[in-house]
């Protein structure tokens, strides 16, 4: 009597344990996630939302393999369980047809159906592809440097540094790369990433939804300041974005070829600084230092451009 | 030596046997990721040359030649060993020892020439992966040859013990195995590489 | 000074507080302990029982040793990223410097994945296999002693930074252009190679080891399809190592070349392509963590059909499945850089095929499951551990699914999300596994069993902490935190998630602590806890010899007629059939080139690293020396006579 009455307890004890963890466990998280942003679940660019939206359908497809998985986990221990012999013991069953059929297949199944979504999300999500939109893009360059980003804005001749102020509901074109070790471009609320390479242009389009403030990052170690690479972008209405450039136009500093040479040498904390570019074509030249032999710090002042523009494409790169 | 252990020294060389054929397949896959950096970085002449400019068909074409005939005199060299014709073995693993000895002087002088004019392995990606392959692959001759001197040296001191014919026929697997990719090197870099 | 020490100076020793610390304390250790096997005299009983042993068992039981204590090196270096991450640099206190927060993390991983995960496989293997197969030993075992030693000396490469130099900051697969000359020129990067490159080759000969092991080297009667599962995922496995190790010499080697003799495979001028590293190194990578996962596979099948008392559920299915993801895991390694713009038809490709292996993975999860259907579920430290293990991996299996999708994976790459979901798999899989592997297994070696509550709670902790210490992972993947970062902006919040991350690290090392705790009070009471040769009442070979088994495993090697064949035994009544008579057994003797050659690579190595090209030189002479004396050797085995085996199992059926 007095056994069964310890054992009784004890699994009341154990239930009373485990509840008490478990909710101490969710405590937690709602705890440390109350109020939080998270930009990935709630973006803010047209980009992201479509990402967000792949997101959801992939977690609801795979609800329907693993919320049975856990099911029969738990249902076939617990009635299984060596204390429970009301339970049919048969160990010569080796296997079942039927079943092998049913998890072989619907998993298939599930799978063909994200299979198509994929291709077809792969395609439509496409970095390379720019957005369809009635308003006139505005085009950004951006190097990574270390340890800090370079924006150009080609067509504007202003360049900043740390940040990107950019118009709302238009589609910023952005070619990027890098003078430093391999980056990775990522703006979590607008859009996802992409690599930022030397000798290379690769390419993102994304288009805030509303102005707002949205943090970036480098997803990717470049060094001692990779850390230190989070950049702000600060989407505006129209008008403030003019207003921007015309104040930017009236900055004190310059980046000529020289003054970039300065400024990509390593350092950290730099934070947020305005240029008024006065060096040509200062990207190409960028990308282009890693595609010469031998010689890097000279500017090309030729028509080495055209080229750069079609050759540099990362496009259908079959690597 | 009684029968179970006879049959258990069987098992044992059928099972280096396989052993051994199973490392040359992970040998293939290291020269088939040579070749897949080779044809990656081709390209990447930096303004530099590109195998056009830098093969010389007719003396690699020697070169060639001499692998091909020492393939041959290795399978002589393990026949006779196989019939028990301890000297003629010796003698043909020698000339094959010193046909790889030329393939590899050959090898080197090609290597010299190359980097005296200034396309040395730091000159581009291109001569970079051109070194690496061709040098991996004349690393693998040395080794061939150092583990012929080896049998060589026991085929004279001692008679061959099964563990000896195993050895060499082992050798003659490799020393096969290296033509054929040379054969590849052949096509690939030098054939390949002077059409383009 | 400089030809005779390369670029070696003084300097070099002097290192921060921690890594001072760390190393004193690893030197310290090692002195202790050559002092304490001097004080015993137990130096001829090492060299002669453990270092020089060819025996697969006593090879299987270094490998477990070494990898149990980098574990605990690798969890050192997890405790302090977490540390840093939960300060963040608040109020100026700075636990770590950015550069030394990389090498840790570069040097974790590394640890966990080479010395720790491999070593444990290895280990497992050694013991394991050739007894599963009803052999005595392994295909080559000179070449196993081979395997270990240059496994050892890679060990010892990776913690030499603790001492002298500095380890790489690049990460645990250190791409280029990060990793080159031009940004890297010190010893870090150097290390890192070649402490992988020459454990890399042992493990390549390991493959092939057990490959052909398993090919040649079953008992009679057993064909590939009676054999035990776990054989099967073994054979996935080494399959899988003899693949993809050669590319990995490959990509080491042409990294080391740039950064030697100014080659130009992976720079950024003259033509050199990192993202051409970045593919071989995945190519390699990606079927390395199925080489991990297929064996933690076949040990849960193993426990779940012993501890429900009943057969595999599927077997043909369950071969198959891995048959499947063996050859499949070639056909992935660009989801890994999904984001580095191949173009929407190349992603598109690869990212189908990544979802194509969660098919047959979840047809192994299902058998699993199923296997307990109508079976006898003892649920024993074992059984927990596959338990936590469905939970974690099937989570770790979901998240990979959302991964493989490439435009979702532009958002979640390189992020905590992605890190969550790797030591998902690895811990809740590969570790999980061998943590049962060793509770399940070791009363077969020792004798008596592990401590069954002191385990219990060792799993729950382990569990608990790591659904703490990684939950949050995931949740701050969503809210845009990257990876390996040293700090962040305070005001984003994040600090309340790594706390509880960092409360979890701590459950997980009560794990430890419980574990260690296990083996010490289960060795002390070892008499209460003694068992003998079939504890669980299983159900496959290994478990028909004698605990600990004799030195020869099998007086005679039994023929098999179905799988599960020592079951069948059991029910034949034939365990205790002695046979009529006994024939001589022949078996490796003991060899100390094994040894001498890994030793002579851990010297290699180090001369690399610290251009000391002489030394180089020595030592690559005394590897290619002693490798031909060792591979002309003929008189390479020792006979136990008859008589001597027929005292022996008299002895053992009488004990």
């Amino acid at each position: 009597m007095r056994n069964s009455k310890k054992r009784v307890s004890w699994r009341v004890a154990q239930v009373v344990i485990s509840s008490l963890v478990g909710l101490a466990i969710v405590g937690a998280f709602v705890w440390a996630t109350q109020g939080r942003d998270m930009p990935v679940l709630n973006p803010k660019g047209i980009i992201a939302d479509q990402q967000q939206v792949l997101i959801l359908i992939t977690v609801g497809l795979g609800v329907f393999v693993v919320v049975p998985v856990f099911i029969l986990l738990f249902a076939i221990a617990f009635r299984y369980r060596v204390g429970n012999t009301k339970a049919k013991y048969d160990p010569e069953l080796e296997g079942s047809k039927v079943l092998e059929a049913v998890w072989w297949g619907i998993p298939l199944i599930i799978i063909l159906i994200l299979a198509i979504i994929t291709a077809i999300s792969t395609h439509a999500l496409d970095p390379y592809k720019k957005i369809e939109s009635s308003t006139a893009p505005v085009k950004v360059q951006v190097v990574a440097l270390q340890w800090k980003w370079l924006f150009i804005y080609p067509d504007q001749d202003i360049a900043t540094v740390n940040y990107l102020t950019i118009p709302d509901n238009t589609p910023i074109e952005l070619s990027i790369t890098a003078d430093a070790p391999m980056n990775s471009f990522w703006v979590p609320a607008l859009a996802g990433q992409v690599y930022a390479m030397t000798g290379m242009s690769t390419k993102l389009s994304f288009m805030a939804d509303a102005p707002g403030e949205y943090r970036g990052a480098s997803a990717n170690i470049s060094g001692e300041g990779s850390a230190d690479m989070s950049f702000m972008v600060r989407s505006v209405s129209k008008t403030d974005f003019s207003h921007w450039l015309y104040k930017s136009s009236y900055s004190p500093n310059m980046l000529s070829w020289d003054t970039y040479e300065k400024l990509a040498q390593p350092s950290r904390g730099d934070g947020e600084k305005t240029y008024v570019v006065t060096g040509k074509d200062l990207y190409n030249q960028i990308v282009m230092k890693y595609m010469d032999s031998g010689s890097s710090s000279q500017p090309h002042t030729n028509t080495q451009t055209d080229h750069t523009m079609n050759g540099m494409d990362m496009s259908g790169m079959g690597m | 030596m009684d029968i179970s252990r006879q049959k258990a020294e069987q098992e044992t060389l059928q099972r280096k046997s396989i052993g051994f054929w199973i490392y040359l397949m992970t040998d293939c896959v290291l020269f088939a990721t040579l070749f897949a950096v080779f044809a990656v970085l081709r390209p990447g002449t930096a303004g530099g040359p590109s195998g056009a400019d830098i093969f010389d068909l007719p003396f690699v074409l020697v070169e060639t030649m001499v692998l091909l005939v020492s393939s041959f005199t290795v399978g002589l060299g393990l026949l006779a060993a196989r019939y028990g014709y301890k000297r003629q073995a010796i003698a043909w693993l020698v000339v094959t020892f010193l046909l790889g000895i030329t393939f590899l002087v050959m090898e080197i002088s090609e290597f010299r020439h190359l980097i005296a004019e200034g396309d040395g392995w730091q000159r581009s990606a291109f001569l970079s992966s051109y070194f690496t392959l061709v040098a991996t692959h004349g690393l693998h001759i040395a080794v061939g040859l150092l583990w012929m001197l080896v049998v060589i040296i026991r085929l004279i001191r001692f008679n061959f013990k099964h563990t000896d014919l195993g050895r060499l026929s082992l050798l003659s697997l490799f020393w096969h195995f290296l033509d054929v990719i040379w054969i590849f090197i052949f096509s690939i870099v030098y054939l390949m590489g002077s059409l383009s | 000074m400089q030809t005779l020490f390369g670029r070696l100076t003084p300097q070099d020793f002097v290192h921060d507080p921690i890594m001072a610390g760390a190393g004193i304390a690893m030197v310290g250790a090692l002195i202790l302990a050559i002092a304490a096997v001097t004080f015993f005299k137990k130096w001829k009983w090492l060299w002669q029982n453990w270092i020089t042993s060819l025996d697969p068992k006593k090879i299987g039981i270094m490998y477990i040793i070494v990898s149990i204590i980098m574990l605990l090196r690798g969890f050192g270096d997890a405790l302090l990223l977490r540390a840093q991450q939960v300060v963040n640099d608040a109020n100026g206190v700075e636990i770590l410097s950015s550069d030394h927060f990389q090498q840790i993390f570069s040097a974790h991983g590394s640890i966990m994945i080479f010395f720790v995960a491999m070593g444990l496989v290895f280990g497992v293997f050694n013991l394991i296999l050739p007894q599963q197969l009803g052999s005595r030993d392994v295909a080559f075992p000179f070449l196993n002693s081979v395997s270990f030693w240059l496994f050892f000396a890679g060990m010892i490469i990776i913690n030499m930074p603790l001492v002298v130099g500095e380890f790489s900051n690049a990460g645990w697969l250190a791409y280029p252009p990060l990793s080159g000359l031009q940004y890297n020129p010190g010893t870090g990067v150097d290390y890192w190679i070649w402490s992988l490159q020459i454990a890399g080759i042992g493990s390549l000969l390991s493959g092939i080891n057990f490959f052909v092991t398993i090919l040649k080297m079953r008992a009679p009667g057993m064909g590939l399809m009676k054999m035990p599962i776990f054989a099967w995922s073994a054979l996935g496995s080494t399959a899988l190592i003899m693949f993809a190790f050669p590319i990995l010499t490959v990509t080491l080697a042409l990294l080391s070349l740039d950064r030697l003799i100014d080659t130009n495979f992976f720079t950024t001028t003259l033509g050199g392509s990192a993202m051409l590293y970045i593919n071989l190194i995945w190519a390699w990578g990606h079927p390395e963590v199925y080489i991990l996962v297929l064996p933690a596979f076949g040990i849960f099948s193993e426990v779940v059909a012993t501890f429900s008392g009943k057969k595999l559920f599927g077997y043909t299915s369950m071969v198959l499945a891995i048959i499947a993801i063996t050859i499949l895991s070639f056909t992935v390694w660009l989801h890994h850089f999904f984001t580095m713009g191949a173009g929407a038809d190349v992603n598109t490709f690869f990212g189908i095929m990544t979802m194509i292996i969660a098919i047959p993975t979840g047809v192994k999860v299902f058998n699993w499951i199923f296997t307990m259907y109508r079976g006898r579920v003892r649920f024993t430290t074992p059984m927990l551990w596959f338990m936590g293990f469905i939970v974690t991996f099937t989570i770790g299996g979901l998240t990979g699914v959302m991964m493989s999708v490439p435009a979702a994976d532009f958002q979640f790459h390189n992020s905590l999300f992605l890190v969550a979901h790797f030591h998902n798999m690895i811990v809740g899989g590969v570790l999980f596994g061998v943590f049962a592997a060793f509770t399940y297994w070791f009363p077969k070696f020792t004798g008596f069993m592990l401590n069954e509550r002191l385990g219990k709670m060792a799993f729950w902790s382990w569990l608990v902490g790591f659904i703490l210490a990684f939950g949050p992972l995931y949740i701050l993947g969503f809210m845009g935190a990257i990876r390996r970062m040293d700090h962040y902006d305070p005001s984003l919040g994040w600090q309340g998630l790594f706390i509880v991350a960092g409360v979890g690290i701590l459950f997980m090392g009560l794990g430890v602590l419980f574990q260690l705790a296990q083996v010490a009070y289960s060795i002390w009471k070892r008499k209460e806890h003694a068992v003998g040769p079939d504890p669980w009442n299983a159900r496959t070979l290994e478990w028909a010899t004698a605990t600990p088994p004799a030195e020869y495993v099998f007086a005679t090697i039994p023929t098999v007629t179905t799988r599960d064949a020592f079951w069948q035994m059991k029910k034949d009544h034939k365990t205790n059939d002695r046979p009529e008579h006994y024939e001589d057994i022949w078996l490796p003797k003991n060899r100390s080139e094994g040894f001498i050659v890994g030793m002579a690579a851990l010297v290699f190595g180090a001369a690399v690293v610290w251009h000391i090209w002489w030394l180089l030189i020595v030592s690559l002479l005394i590897v290619i020396v002693v490798l031909v004396v060792a591979l002309t050797r003929d008189d390479t085995e020792k006979r136990i006579p008859a008589e001597e085996i027929a005292r022996e199992e008299l002895r053992r059926a009488t004990v």
